[in-house]
């Protein structure tokens, strides 16, 4: 069977799906849940170069391009607070976090 | 027909490893699977001709991203086996927002993939006389030169910040003061002690 564009989006539909569930089953450790955020704009990424290949139309991989950084700017800036938090409190668990209050 | 296979084998490796990331009781395995997971996404990258995007992923993620999370996973002392009590209390709630959302997507992503008018191959986007990265260079650096500026802006007020968050100043840490050094003055630092013949220092 050849491989068209609904089968890259189902790929990418399983990925944003795991992404999702990911955060939604390890509610206590962060640096999973931003590993999932990762694994979300993945999916984004290969549906923008899917529908890029699709359409014969290069700007789907700028945009992709773009969430790439944002992705790696949002990695670095979340685990920079990570380790912050980390320093103040001794452990990680999310749950707390509502103390910080400012 | 190789090209099918390649992109069958691909993402059921994705997929999976994937899954093995939010699922993997060792945090250091799951960075690991999550490199997996953005290698074999870069060869769907490489079927789908966005080569420059692949070789991006790769260089990027793996080569930074991943990293990044492998050094915060190894320098911070955290018992993983205690936060991930909460897995299974999660699932059944989680699961069923997961079926649903994917049900979604693949409904609409089979009917994208099967909407009449429209051509059903998947083909490199650039004309074939140019390279993938020459085409988007092309395209970036005229239509696109703002958001790539942007971009950078980007970048640059996320390393700042990194830096801010995480740059501590110790107190007891013996580092060298320039100014003290090229300020100190003779009398603060020599004294003349009258001696007493034949009496020693003491």
């Amino acid at each position: 069977m050849e491989v068209g564009l609904a089968h890259y989006l189902v790929v990418a539909a399983a990925l944003f799906t795991i992404g999702v569930f990911g955060i939604f089953v390890n509610r206590k450790n962060v640096i999973i849940i931003l590993m999932s955020i990762e694994l979300v704009l993945l999916a984004v990424n290969i549906n923008l170069v899917a529908f890029s290949a699709y359409l014969q139309n290069l700007e789907g991989q700028i945009f992709a391009m773009l969430v790439l950084t944002v992705a790696a700017a949002e990695a670095a800036v979340g685990l920079a607070i990570l380790v912050t938090y980390f320093r103040n409190r001794g452990d990680i668990a999310v749950e707390d976090i509502n103390q910080m209050r400012g | 027909m190789l090209a099918s296979i390649a992109f069958y084998v691909l993402s059921i490796i994705a997929v999976v490893s994937a899954f093995a990331v939010i699922a993997a009781r060792n945090p250091v395995h799951s960075v690991l699977f999550l490199i997996l997971t953005f290698f074999t996404s870069a060869g769907l990258f490489v079927l789908l001709g966005a080569e420059f995007l692949a070789m991006l992923l790769v260089v990027v993620y793996v080569g930074a991203v991943a990293v990044l999370f492998l050094f915060v996973v190894m320098m911070l002392d955290v018992d993983f086996a205690e936060l991930k009590q909460g897995f299974l209390s999660y699932m059944p709630i989680g699961g069923l927002v997961a079926l649903a959302l994917f049900a979604e997507l693949a409904l609409v992503a089979s009917a994208a993939g099967s909407a009449n008018g429209a051509p059903i191959g998947l083909a490199p986007a650039q004309p074939s006389q140019v390279t993938n990265a020459e085409a988007i260079g092309q395209v970036l650096y005229t239509d696109y030169l703002l958001v790539f500026q942007l971009a950078g802006l980007v970048l640059f007020v996320a390393m700042i910040g990194a830096i801010v968050l995480t740059l501590r100043h110790r107190p007891g840490v013996k580092k060298q003061d320039i100014a003290a050094q090229v300020g100190r003055r003779r009398s603060e630092a020599v004294e003349l002690k009258d001696i007493r013949p034949g009496q020693g220092i003491g």
